[in-house]
């Protein structure tokens, strides 16, 4: 099978040498220590392992690795930068929108996703864009209202 | 109007994932907790009498005298007037580090940042008998208080002695004490340094009251929040250890199968790969996780099937017919229940029905264990370290000391983990393998190899008068449980039973255990009376009530639900119902709306009121209560484990449906904030009103009179 020997994560280039098949959440977790990304289910039906690829949102448990190769991934570790949260990071900070906080990782990366190509989205189009996530605690109105938050910081930036 | 009796706290029968296990005795010499710690002052917790008997649920029989009368959390301020609290409560989402943080803060007079707990440790805390049972808020807390109130009180007292001056003239706040008078000041650290002072807590520390909290009673943002929000938290799957292999076991094909042969050739073939072979239990393990599962497909094994085993199309049936008669613990009886039936003028009799659900925590069973110098030790997500040290001593027939459990904060649990079985799993293959290793279940092994809710069959009956004063009430629960059996109802004519059954599921604790069933049970027939009696659900739950904290919460409620002043529109239902556990008295109205093409069932609103005493963190509370209603829609309406043969069909996420975004309601909370009463737990009570609250407003849609949980797994 083809290998993989370099993935390109949060705009640092990590030399790995791992089968084009497998998993790349495995490989950000178990080879790269990477833990941020959560597995859930390992079957795409909870959102816990998140990541963006090339910007969009993807399932990391069930995308191979070789679809990732060369193309940019950003994982929850990328979104602060020089200690300052993303907007969103904040938002579920503010909006205490986490219990246990297992699901938080997935779903910041999900809503990262959703912001940049929809910024002003109702709550509704937000519900229905994190419908693949599961919080088990039930946290989703605190949820929806972190992401309602972080599109309005996001705008006040741009303006 | 009567006060709230003081309730017993029911022994639990349902913990049937708890075995009796020997005592723990926690001692720790004092010369060797300085060296340790460093130097400081220590104030230790002696747990109160009363404290031993609440949690007393692991067999539900044994005396309260059995129970560990030691240190059960101590606290440490060291030398630069840091706070550390070693407490052996674990922190799983409740979001107990948090409020346990803001009660030492309160007493000690320092800001929530100086305090740092050290939770779930069993190398480093005391002995704890788990958390759960929302035992923490009543329990832990005060003494953590009262050792934080110590604490404080000798901090002053070494002020008042190098300052030569009455110490009832001095002050503490912000982490100092202040001489008023002459304006000197020292910091914690600063009349802590070069101490070794150790005490136990004084017989009456005193607590601030709650009129005059500044620090508990506000809202405090989740103290490990920014290390989750950036995926630094260290969750107990994301432990790595130097030179770690990686672990899968190989599962039988159905529950109770042994092995009959094992071909282990071709997978030991397998670079890397040790496969361990010991009675039933086969396991793996390998460099990478992706090689450990070819190792686990290389292995072939065949297996000898159990007899045949209960289904779940003949599960009540089964439950019913096996049970064990009256269980003597969660059995109430007062007047002549045929007395009351005779002198009632309509008379009902139903069955309610509960399916086995999951928890379905979303961090599945996780282990990292390592064997070092005859010493075992591991990383592992359980409600219980010290109950998992005793799984893990008993299997490697280990002294306890020998043995070393640690509890990051976990994905939650909602009473799932308990118990400790990729700890042992993990901790056998290291043995084998010489290495640590890491084990994480799959959502495949978590839904089939994990522990249920139990599933139950309750059957009810009563009388009532012609003007809706309940006169007789017979309640029996078959195998759910008996928490929150008993009703807070005035009847004058009760008998009520709990009959455990042998379950053909493996079963054990879930958030607010049976009282969740009781209450689905309770609540959907009170309802059925209050119609029978053409009365209003509000009005016939106050006719026959008196319990002033259940009557608040049912009113509040109401009044914030609009009960009574609004109609619900065609194809919508409004529903209520109202109940106590745990020392929390809860009230829930819920609309739901019936779509009429499809049936399916839709919660458009929920309004729930709670009282748990003082409030500790308001916003926190919100979210526990929030996050409750969510959960418990699953069960409510879709949520069941379907099982056949010793097989569950079900095990994955797309095929056991969960509540997700498009099923969660707007909640609203209201919180009935008694400072006058001591703070009860939260993280579970408000879950039992939701499915009869849900299952009433169906009816209130409908007509159509729903008695089985789940309710509307296809819809209406």
């Amino acid at each position: 099978m083809a290998r993989v020997t370099e993935l390109l994560i949060n705009g640092v280039k990590y030399p790995v040498d791992v089968d084009a098949g497998a998993s790349l959440l495995s490989v950000l977790r178990d080879d790269l220590d990477l833990t941020g990304s959560k597995y859930g289910c390992g079957e795409g039906q909870c959102g816990a392992c998140t990541v963006l690829l090339a910007g969009t949102p993807r399932r990391s448990c069930i995308t191979p690795v070789g679809d990732a190769a060369r193309k940019p991934i950003t994982t929850i570790e990328g979104l602060e930068k020089d200690g300052q949260l993303h907007p969103v990071q904040q938002a579920f900070l503010d909006e205490g929108a986490m219990q246990c906080g297992y699901c938080t990782s997935g779903m910041i990366m999900t809503a990262v996703g959703l912001l940049a190509v929809h910024p002003e989205p109702t709550d509704l189009e937000i519900a229905h864009y994190l419908e693949g996530h599961i919080c088990r605690c039930g946290t989703y109105p605190r949820i929806i209202a972190a992401v309602r938050r972080a599109a309005k910081s996001l705008h006040e930036v741009r303006t | 109007m009567k006060t709230s009796p003081e309730i017993p706290i029911l022994i639990e029968p349902e913990r049937y994932e708890l075995h009796a296990r020997p005592t723990y005795h926690f001692g720790l010499p004092r010369r060797d907790f300085f060296k340790i710690v460093g130097g400081g002052i220590v104030v230790f917790c002696l747990p109160v009498s009363t404290f031993a008997g609440q949690e007393a649920g692991r067999t539900g029989r044994r005396p309260v005298e059995a129970l560990p009368q030691d240190v059960s959390a101590w606290l440490h301020v060291n030398e630069n007037g840091e706070i550390t609290v070693y407490t052996g409560k674990v922190e799983v989402g409740q979001n107990i580090r948090t409020s346990l943080t803001q009660a030492v803060a309160e007493e000690l007079c320092v800001a929530p940042g100086s305090v740092q707990l050290l939770m779930g440790d069993t190398d480093r805390v005391p002995f704890d008998m788990g958390t759960f049972g929302s035992r923490t808020t009543p329990t832990m807390s005060p003494q953590l208080r009262r050792a934080a109130s110590a604490a404080r009180e000798a901090l002053i007292g070494l002020a008042a002695e190098a300052w030569h001056v009455d110490r009832a003239k001095l002050t503490a706040a912000n982490g100092a004490v202040t001489d008023p008078a002459s304006g000197r000041t020292a910091s914690y650290g600063e009349l802590a340094k070069g101490r070794e002072i150790a005490q136990a807590i004084p017989a009456e520390a005193p607590l601030t009251p709650a009129a005059q909290w500044k620090i508990m009673g506000q809202p405090l943002a989740k103290v490990t929040g920014r290390e989750i929000v950036t995926g630094r938290h260290r969750y107990p799957s994301d432990i790595k250890l130097p030179g770690m292999l990686f672990g899968k076991v190989l599962r039988p094909p159905a529950f109770g199968a042994t092995l009959a042969s094992l071909d282990t050739q071709k997978a030991e073939q397998i670079p890397g790969v040790t496969v361990v072979h010991d009675g039933n239990f086969v396991g793996v393990a390998a460099p990478s996780p992706r090689v450990a599962e070819s190792a686990l497909a290389a292995l072939s094994a065949t297996w000898k099937s159990p007899p045949q085993q209960p289904s779940g199309d003949e599960l009540f049936e089964y439950l019913k017919k096996n049970a064990h008669g009256g269980d003597d613990r969660g059995s109430q009886a007062t007047g002549s229940v045929e007395k009351g039936l005779a002198e009632a003028s309509l008379r009902l009799k139903q069955t309610y029905t509960v399916a086995y659900i999951a928890h379905a925590p979303l961090e599945p069973r996780a282990a990292v264990a390592e064997w070092k110098d005859g010493k075992l030790s591991v990383w592992t997500g359980t409600q219980r370290p010290f109950g998992v040290r005793g799984e893990l001593a008993e299997a490697f027939r280990l002294p306890e000391d020998h043995v070393r459990v640690v509890m990051p904060d976990m994905g939650s649990g909602y009473g799932g983990k308990h118990s400790g079985e990729a700890a042992v799993e993990a901790a056998r293959l290291a043995q084998a393998a010489r290495r640590p290793i890491k084990l994480v279940w799959t959502r495949e092994e978590e839904f089939t190899w994990a522990y249920f809710r139990p599933a139950g069959v309750i059957e009810v009956s009563a009388g009532i008068t012609s003007d809706g004063a309940i006169t007789a009430w017979e309640f029996h629960n078959y195998n759910s449980g008996a928490a929150a059996i008993g009703t807070l109802y005035n009847i004058p004519n009760q008998r009520i039973q709990f009959h455990p059954v042998d379950s053909p599921l493996r079963q054990g604790s879930y958030r607010s255990l049976a009282a969740t069933a009781n209450h689905f049970a309770r609540e959907s027939f009170m309802d059925e009376l209050a119609h029978l009696a053409k009365m209003d659900p509000l009005e016939f739950r106050l006719k026959n009530l008196t319990d002033t904290r259940l009557r608040a919460a049912l009113e509040a409620a109401a009044q914030r639900f609009g009960w009574g002043q609004i109609k619900p529109q065609p194809g919508h239902g409004f529903g209520m119902a109202g109940g106590s556990d745990k020392g929390g008295y809860v009230a829930t109205c819920a609309e739901v709306a019936v779509d009429p093409a499809s049936r399916q069932v839709r919660v458009l609103r929920v309004v729930t009121a709670f009282d748990c005493g003082a409030v500790v963190n308001p916003d926190d509370l919100r979210n526990q209560i929030e996050g409750a209603n969510n959960m418990g829609i699953g069960g409510a309406l879709f949520e069941a484990i379907q099982f056949e043969n010793g097989r569950i069909l079900n095990p994955h996420f797309a095929q056991y449906r969960v509540p997700r975004f498009s099923d969660a309601p707007a909640v609203e909370v209201v919180l009935i904030d008694r400072k006058d009463v001591a703070s009860s737990g939260a993280g579970e009570t408000p879950i039992v009103g939701i499915a009869p609250a849900i299952g009433n407003a169906i009816f209130s849609a409908t007509g159509k009179r729903l008695r089985a949980l789940p309710m509307a797994p296809k819809g209406v």
